[in-house]
């Protein structure tokens, strides 16, 4: 349908009127907003995957910091169960009370995104930390902060198996939920590694994706399934356990039966320590989740502050560190740290 | 018979127990937090019951009638991954649906026919077909979720019908409560439920056909398990193979909480629509005065208690005071019984 000459006439002084309403507002909040710094008492929603999770717990550390620094007034809420339609009730009650800025684990990268798109919409600036959503749905936020390409985290933690078994027999992974993209994506990276690097070396099942149990990060269920492995194949040289719940279940099962077999993965240094200085397990390793959670929030408030906008190749500070985006919107940390006996006594203290 | 009586009256003014719970927590929501009474914070709690409601209409039905399917939530997940699968095997979604739908229909015949034709116990069939239609999720889709749906579809699940704060899934909602109730308490298929529920075998020698009859609660069960996956599908605009993990359990608690009894036999629709909202309507209120997770799901739980427990224990003061009149009565009527 084409307007008469009239109504476009009508549309465009509409249009002229909008024009100067909208500079009307860009004056009267520029005195306010005093470009290039953040406001304080910027209201900051963090929300992990689940709470009662100690990765989550050193994480919201970090992010505590900054708020510190930055005079915000941060909260920490999430669900208990690590699923994207229980994240979505918080993020709702983030809307409802009006958040600034939301700082978010997700959960399941799909399910979350209708709510997402939500609280943008509500003029919220949202930064997910640790775990992004689907490519596909990026632009439900200003960037993602993640600590190292999938890549690097998937062969590191092969290289780690290959030092603990001497380079020989068959391997198995002990995840956390089969739908869990960071891990999803670290195990892709996983397969193909192995086999090519080290030839003596070969995955329980035959290829990477016949040779992952899952514990969906739960102690009980990834016990029982540590205790499966063992079962199915007696013969297996070592496990890789890509999450902190599970490498924690792998060492605390690992040293209860006495099993010959080698366990590493990504765990936390306060809960692995036990293990790690008696022996059971040589070394994990981890990226900072501190770090995680105290330069997501930097990147949100600086977001919300105008000074950032997250496209490929900008850049925010956090404390003394500058991070650029990288493409797909995501900003590295860099690679995981390892842990072993020469350093857990110090790094267990920390996180 | 006279147990049975006294059991029956509390379950009757329960329903409207719960309603009155209802309104008192709308009301001390209203006082508690400025952002509880809000059309956005209405059509959130709405949206959230969505697919609960739905599923806790048959299930009213279901343990009513005495019998009881665990299944639901892996009926729905599995009819939600049948709908993903099929649209990325580039089917129409529009199609895709009605495939999901029908799974789920198919689900509830299997169902139906194991514990009804084979003669097993839908707590035993259900808790296994739990497994198996969840095990069918992982198949069909692997560790891969769908998303990217139709965007026509996705919308639905996520704005509101225009001009009003009510999500879409409204429009399934609002006439499946309507019929629901009309049915429960209406007709002669209400009428066999209560009877059934009461005693199968007295239902079956007045003539009730009652495999048949529960036959079909499990398919209309399975069928509504497929209503709730397309709104769940929408809400999350994806389709997962753990979809809707434990909400069995989360189902059957709202179903109990509205003052159906777990033995069979008796309950109203009343108390499970308001039970459901009181759900819905408490987890907002407890949010918005910043109640953590954890702290949740302890009042949920003792909620669930509190249900189980009063009922039994109004019941139990009852039995006594009757207990009492009936021995005054027998003592100034001598030989007759009451």
């Amino acid at each position: 349908m084409k307007g008469s000459p009239l109504e476009m006439q009508k549309i465009k002084l509409k249009a002229l009127l909008a024009v100067v309403a909208l500079g009307a507002v860009v004056l009267t909040n520029a005195p306010a907003q005093a470009a290039g710094t953040i406001k304080p008492g910027l209201k900051i929603a963090i929300m992990p995957k689940a709470i009662n999770n100690g990765y989550f717990t050193a994480w919201n550390q970090g992010a505590q910091k900054a708020c510190k620094e930055l005079k915000a007034v941060c909260t920490y809420l999430g669900p208990t169960q690590a699923t994207g339609p229980a994240q979505v009730q918080f993020i709702n009650q983030v809307i409802q009370k009006k958040y600034n800025v939301l700082v978010i684990s997700a959960a399941d990268q799909n399910a979350i995104v209708p709510a997402l798109n939500k609280a943008k919409a509500a003029g919220i600036t949202i930064v997910t930390s640790d775990a992004d959503v689907a490519s596909t749905a990026a632009s439900s936020r200003v960037v993602s902060i993640l600590p190292a390409a999938s890549a690097s985290i998937g062969t590191a933690e092969v290289d780690w198996i290959a030092k603990a078994t001497g380079s020989k027999g068959s391997v198995a992974i002990l995840s956390a939920a089969a739908t869990a993209a960071n891990q999803n994506a670290w195990i892709a990276a996983m397969g193909p590694y192995l086999t090519s690097k080290y030839p003596n070396m070969s995955w329980v099942g035959g290829t990477v994706d016949k040779s992952v149990f899952y514990g969906n990060d739960d102690p009980a269920t990834s016990t029982s399934q540590f205790d499966a492995i063992l079962a199915q194949y007696p013969d297996v040289a070592g496990i890789i356990a890509p999450t902190t719940v599970g490498v924690l279940a792998a060492a605390q099962e690992k040293q209860a039966k006495n099993a010959a077999v080698q366990v590493t993965g990504l765990g936390l240094p306060s809960q692995m320590a036990p293990y790690i200085e008696n022996g059971t397990v040589g070394q994990v390793g981890l990226w900072n989740p501190i770090d995680l959670g105290y330069v997501a929030v930097y990147a949100g408030a600086s977001a919300k502050a105008g000074i950032f906008t997250g496209k490929v190749g900008s850049s925010f500070k956090a404390g003394t560190k500058s991070y650029s985006v990288t493409a797909g919107g995501i900003a590295y940390l860099g690679a995981p740290f390892v842990f072993d006996k020469s350093n857990i006594a110090v790094f267990k203290k920390i996180y | 018979m006279n147990t049975t009586m006294s059991k029956y009256r509390p379950n009757v003014t329960w329903d409207k127990g719960v309603g009155i719970l209802l309104i008192v927590t709308v009301i001390f929501g209203w006082i508690a937090s400025p952002d509880f009474a809000t059309t956005s914070n209405l059509g959130f709690i709405l949206q959230d019951i969505g697919e609960f409601l739905i599923i806790a209409l048959p299930m009213t039905f279901l343990i009513i009638a005495g019998e009881i399917d665990l299944s639901v939530a892996s009926t729905l997940s599995l009819s939600s991954s049948t709908m993903g699968y099929a649209y990325r095997s580039g089917i129409n979604f529009n199609v895709a649906i009605i495939i999901g739908i029908l799974v789920a229909v198919a689900c509830g015949v299997l169902n139906g026919f194991l514990v009804n034709y084979l003669g097993l116990q839908s707590l035993a069939v259900t808790i296994g077909t739990l497994g198996l239609f969840r095990g069918l999720c992982f198949v069909l889709l692997g560790n891969q979720p769908v998303n990217q749906l139709p965007t026509f579809w996705s919308n639905l699940g996520t704005n509101s019908i225009p001009h009003t704060f009510l999500p879409w899934s409204v429009v399934i909602i609002i006439p499946a409560v309507a019929i629901a109730w009309i049915i429960l308490h209406r007709t002669r298929y209400g009428r066999w439920t209560y009877l059934t529920g009461i005693s199968a075998e007295a239902a079956n020698f007045s003539g009730i056909p009652v495999k048949q009859f529960k036959f079909s609660l499990f398919v209309i069960t399975g069928f509504m398990c497929g209503l709730a996956a397309l709104v769940y599908t929408l809400r999350f605009a994806s389709a997962s193979p753990d979809s809707a993990m434990g909400y069995e359990l989360s189902v059957i608690a709202a179903v109990l909480f509205g003052g159906v009894s777990i033995a069979g036999g008796f309950g109203t629709m009343w108390g499970v629509l308001f039970s459901v909202l009181e759900l819905g309507v408490i987890r907002s209120v407890l949010q918005l005065i910043n109640f953590t997770a954890n702290a949740l799901q302890m009042v949920s739980g003792a909620l669930l208690l509190f249900s189980v427990a009063l009922p039994r224990l109004i019941g139990m003061l009852k039995t006594r005071r009757e207990a009492r009149v009936r021995k005054s009565v027998t003592s100034l009527t001598s030989s007759r019984s009451v």
